[in-house]
């Protein structure tokens, strides 16, 4: 190990000297600089119309493109209508009831599910799975929903996330697969996957809109784009680890393919598949906000609404019904992936079991027709929280107004706009070049070029300015956020029963949807930069704290032992052993904490950021595809470089520190 | 059962073999494949080295004669995993030929080498590989099930086989809830219900406690000894596999260096590898009487006899306790040679004897 780090030093040295040199450069042009130099702001000459030509293509493809019996847009229409008949169905049983006529207006003839008979399910399910305490509080989520009047809002997100969720872990598991199986379409579909995962979804509303119209049905493919990306990922890894004997049992019980995926690996699997099915759950319910800016409905179309209207207490309750159903089924889902494997004798209650479950539903179900309080909530037995929380914003806002508005002149004046502008006054050829120093140094010289081209890229197609102010708000974010998670996540470290609430804590701050944090945000800092900032931090905080504590955890307890058998103090222990060699995993979280503000940012162009967030929101706004899907890659090619440097370098020290791969 | 004093490289072994090898090579590595152009003369390991090719298996040729147990023994890494894997084709060979019952398996369809293995073969592994949603009942009755044989009929098959291996009333069982020793039980019926006619066993013990162990090592001699099938079995515990073998195919680094009966390999070990194997032996365990005897010609008067084929060290007891001379005789009845109580004391006490 320390054989290792010494033979790494030399090699640092003419390294200074080069970076120096980039430094000295740098200064150099931006002190000559005058304002039309071409170094500073990327000349409108030099840039390439690439939106003009992703819009083109997009029009030709919408209204040109002929596939022979029909044209494209037909096939994507008919592909709308294909989808629309699971999502109806699922409405029709959770709230609208079945018609059995094309009529719209039509009185149904079919109820749908009474709330009671949902709400008693979805317990009795929680129940089964992993006892009381687990039923309690999904029950207790539905219960609130019902009560607090979100239930018919809740019941038309629930249906078309179910069945974006079928959609999303059936696509999952088929291209998984397909990857699993071919390691040809693995590689092909990697970096599909991570661009996927780093667009931010802004950008492919627009192309989805353009492609299936406005409506819940391309909310639903949305979602179901946004959802799918880990699930294959997940499914190609858990069929990975499926042991090399399995797989070669398989063979020689003479299983066609087809039996070998369904009878030996997907089984064998199912563990690690049940990780990924939590997460296609989750992701989707996070898109349920954005989703009804295209026509989702349902609650995140309240949320939506109440935010225009500044209705804060309403808003911050169709939050609250939203966190709570993440909160429900992500909960069950985990419980369902972590639940104890059968063993004899189990099975007979089966049946019995399912029989009461169906009771459950159908006989509140069908005494709704007698009792009208079954079949829906009654109206006046809602409650609001709604007025109250209103009110309590405005008590903060009229007692503290003043206070929070210094306090956030002065952070802006002192701290914000200096960061803000030495970034924007970066040359742009200086940063492509520390980019491909970086990468070089990092990783070789195809990380180099990868890094280069893709911070060039941004300056090409225009959108270097905006990109600076992504950078900035992310930067400051994520250094606040780090700032308050490490210290947190040292001290919670060395104790595991304080350690277990923040965790606990944690899981729930990352269940909410992240369009939820801007509601609260908003309500005290009014619109702004500033408000982006702490949205983008509270996001952040989770990964920071947890990967700190992971790491730490990951220390071999061996070399902790030594050092304190050679004498060292607690603090010495933390600063000369622990933290050095939980650095590269705490790497990997800052990383993490890097995504999260990125996909966070985008999100806050809501609260009024002129970064490319907002290109992409004004994109959607102006149904401009090309203008939204290059930014929108711009945003993802931050990420990309980030994470491809930060974890080349958290493996290279991994590997000094002799921590294994 | 063959006569075990034939070599098995002998030139005739072929005609009754039920599985044979010709000439496998398994290479890994890049440029494999050219390694071994036909016509070429045969690499040199060390040349292989140098590009970066692993040799797993080199050259091997062998064959396995029906209703033998073939027990093939080496340290680890020396590649036995990998030749039987090649004599299922669950590794592609870079080279030679996998002949069973004269077919070769590595020329034939995906569908035939599905039907083959689906019939003919049954495999045995060293971590169990059961799977883990099924219970015993299930895992055992996957085979039959993966034939596509109904439901009812597969069962109990299963069943029966489950009954065979001393595991019944545990049939709803998941394999979680069972010991090592119980899961290996599950593995061997598994691999056992479909009746295929060649076993394949790769260290099915070597994961179980040495207790464990040879209760096991007893259970398998008993199932043969009812089922007789034509048995390929991995192991690197040479106790093992002179308690179990017929033949022991010596494999190191890649090469098969001996292929012949236990007391073949005591006896007349091909070169100072295998004498290293097989120093700490017993040799009362695997020498035969016909090896110690003294051969006279004629007939010859004395008490008692017993058979050439006989184990020193089944037979030492009774010759220690008469303290006088026994007649040796043949599978015919015909005395062949004279027993000394000093040639079975040596060979008791591990000495070298005098033929
Ligand atoms: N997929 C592979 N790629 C490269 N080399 C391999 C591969 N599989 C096996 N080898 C090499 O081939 C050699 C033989 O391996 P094999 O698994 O057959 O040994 P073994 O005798 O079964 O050992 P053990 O007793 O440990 O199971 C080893 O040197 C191994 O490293
Ligand atoms: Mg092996």
């Amino acid at each position: 190990m320390t054989l290792a780090l010494r033979a790494a030093r030399p090699a640092a040295r003419p390294w200074t000297w080069v970076w120096l040199a980039l430094g000295v450069v740098t200064a150099a042009l931006m002190a000559f600089a005058t304002p039309d130099s071409p170094w500073l702001a990327y000349p409108k000459a030099w840039e390439l119309p690439l939106r003009l030509w992703v819009s083109d293509a997009m029009k030709w493809l919408v209204n040109r493109f002929d596939l022979g019996p029909f044209t494209f847009k037909e096939l994507t229409r008919g592909l709308a209508w294909l989808l629309d008949w699971p999502l109806a169905a699922a409405r029709g049983l959770l709230v609208d009831g079945f018609s059995f006529s094309s009529d719209p207006k039509a009185p149904a003839l079919l109820p749908s599910l009474s709330w009671l008979g949902v709400t008693a399910l979805i317990a009795a399910l929680a129940w089964r799975v992993a006892g009381g305490r687990l039923a309690a509080v999904v029950g207790a989520c539905f219960v609130y929903i019902a009560v607090f009047g979100w239930w018919p809002s809740a019941m038309v997100t629930l249906a078309s996330t179910a069945i974006a969720v079928a959609f999303g872990i059936a696509g999952g598991l088929a291209l998984g697969i397909l990857g699993y199986r071919r390691r040809w379409f693995a590689r092909a579909m990697m970096p599909v996957l991570d661009l996927m995962q780093t667009v931010p979804v802004f950008a492919y509303l627009v192309p989805v809109l353009f492609l299936f119209g406005f409506g819940s049905v391309a909310a639903m493919i949305a979602t179901i784009i946004y959802a799918m990306p880990p699930m294959v990922r997940v499914t190609m890894l858990a069929l990975e680890q499926v042991a090399h004997e399995t797989v070669e049992f398989g063979h020689m019980a003479g299983c066609s393919r087809r039996q070998m995926t369904w009878k030996v690996l997907v089984p064998s699997a199912s563990a690690g598949l049940m990780v990924g099915v939590n997460q296609v759950i989750m992701l989707s319910l996070n898109m349920v906000i954005i989703a009804s800016m295209i026509g989702a409905g349902g609650l995140g179309f309240d949320v939506l609404d109440s935010l225009k209207r500044l209705d804060v207490g309403k808003g911050l309750e169709a939050g609250i019904a939203i966190t709570l159903l993440a909160i429900a089924l992500d909960r069950l889902s985990q419980a369902v992936a972590l639940r104890a494997p059968p063993t004899h004798g189990a099975d007979p209650e089966r049946r019995r079991w399912l029989i009461v479950a169906l009771a459950m539903v159908v006989v509140p179900t069908a005494l709704g027709g007698a009792v009208p309080a079954l079949a829906a909530y009654p109206e006046d037995w809602t409650l609001t929280t709604g007025r109250l929380l209103a009110q309590a914003v405005e008590w903060i806002n009229v007692h503290f107004f003043e206070t929070l508005e210094a306090v956030k002149t002065a952070l802006i004046a002192s701290v914000l706009a200096p960061i803000k502008g030495i970034l924007g006054a970066l040359p742009w050829p200086a940063v492509v070049a520390a980019a491909a120093l970086g990468g070089y140094r990092l990783g070789g010289a195809r990380l180099a070029a990868l890094a280069a081209a893709l911070v060039a890229f941004i300056a090409v197609t225009g959108n270097w300015e905006k990109a600076a102010i992504t950078v900035y708000l992310v930067g400051v974010s994520v250094i606040v956020a780090g700032a308050i998670g490490l210290p947190i996540g040292i001290w919670a470290a060395d104790r595991p029963r304080a350690n277990r609430v923040i965790q606990a804590i944690i899981d729930t701050l990352q269940t909410l949807p992240s369009f939820v944090y801007l509601i609260p945000v908003v309500m005290l800092f009014r619109v702004g930069e500033f408000s982006a900032i702490i949205a983008v931090i509270a996001f952040a905080v989770a990964p920071a704290i947890r990967y700190v504590v992971l790491g730490l955890g990951q220390v071999p307890p061996s070399l902790i032992e030594a050092a304190r058998a050679t004498g060292c103090s607690r603090g010495q222990i933390l600063r000369k052993v622990r933290l050095p060699l939980a650095f590269p995993e705490i790497m990997l979280g800052l990383n993490q904490t890097v995504m999260m503000a990125l996909s966070m940012v985008v999100i806050t162009a809501l609260v009024g950021t002129r970064d490319l967030g907002q290109e992409v929101y004004i994109a959607l706004a102006k149904a401009d595809t090309g203008r939204g899907l290059v930014s929108g890659v711009c945003v993802a090619f931050i990420a990309i470089v980030v994470d491809r440097l930060v974890g080349a370098w958290a493996a290279r020290r991994k590997r000094e520190l002799g921590l294994g791969a | 059962m063959v006569d075990k004093a034939v070599n098995g490289t002998g030139a005739n072994a072929g005609a009754h073999g039920a599985l044979a090898l010709r000439n496998v090579w398994k290479l890994y590595g890049p440029g494999a494949e050219q390694a071994l152009r036909p016509g070429s003369a045969q690499p040199a390991a060390a040349d292989l080295a140098a590009k970066g090719i692993i040799t797993a298996v080199r050259d091997v040729s062998l064959d396995v004669h029906a209703g033998e147990i073939f027990i093939i023994m080496g340290l680890s890494g020396s590649g036995k995993s990998t030749l039987v894997r090649c004599m299922t084709r669950l590794i592609e060979p870079t080279a030679g030929q996998v002949l069973f019952h004269g077919q070769d398996l590595l020329h034939i369809s995906e569908r035939e080498l599905i039907e083959i293995r689906r019939h003919k073969m049954g495999m045995v592994f060293q971590h169990f590989a059961l799977l883990p949603h099924l219970t015993v009942l299930d895992n055992v009755a996957f085979p039959l099930e993966i034939q596509g044989m109904a439901r009812a009929k597969r069962y109990e098959h299963a069943r029966r086989v489950i009954e065979l291996v001393g595991l019944a009333g545990r049939e709803s069982y998941f394999p979680r809830e069972l010991s090592g020793g119980q899961q290996q039980r599950v593995g061997i019926a598994r691999s056992l219900a479909v009746e295929p006619e060649v076993w394949f066993l790769d260290e099915p013990f070597s994961a179980l406690d040495p207790l464990i162990r040879r209760e096991m090592q007893d259970e398998f001699l008993r199932l043969q000894n009812m089922l007789k099938k034509t048995i390929v079995f991995i192991t690197h515990d040479f106790d093992e596999a002179i308690r179990l073998a017929d033949r022991i195919a010596i494999m190191k680094d890649g090469v098969i260096i001996q292929i012949g009966t236990p007391e073949d390999l005591v006896t007349r070990p091909a070169d100072g590898y295998v004498a290293e194997f097989t120093r700490d032996v017993p040799r009362a365990k695997v020498l035969s009487v016909r090896s110690i005897m003294e051969p006279v010609d004629g007939p010859l008067i004395a008490e008692n006899q017993v058979a050439a084929a006989a184990k020193v060290q089944d037979i030492a007891d009774e010759v220690m306790r008469r303290g006088t001379a026994v007649a040796v005789v043949d599978a015919a009845g015909a005395t062949i040679g004279l027993l000394t109580k000093d040639a079975v004391l040596a060979a008791l006490l591990g000495r070298e004897t005098r033929r």
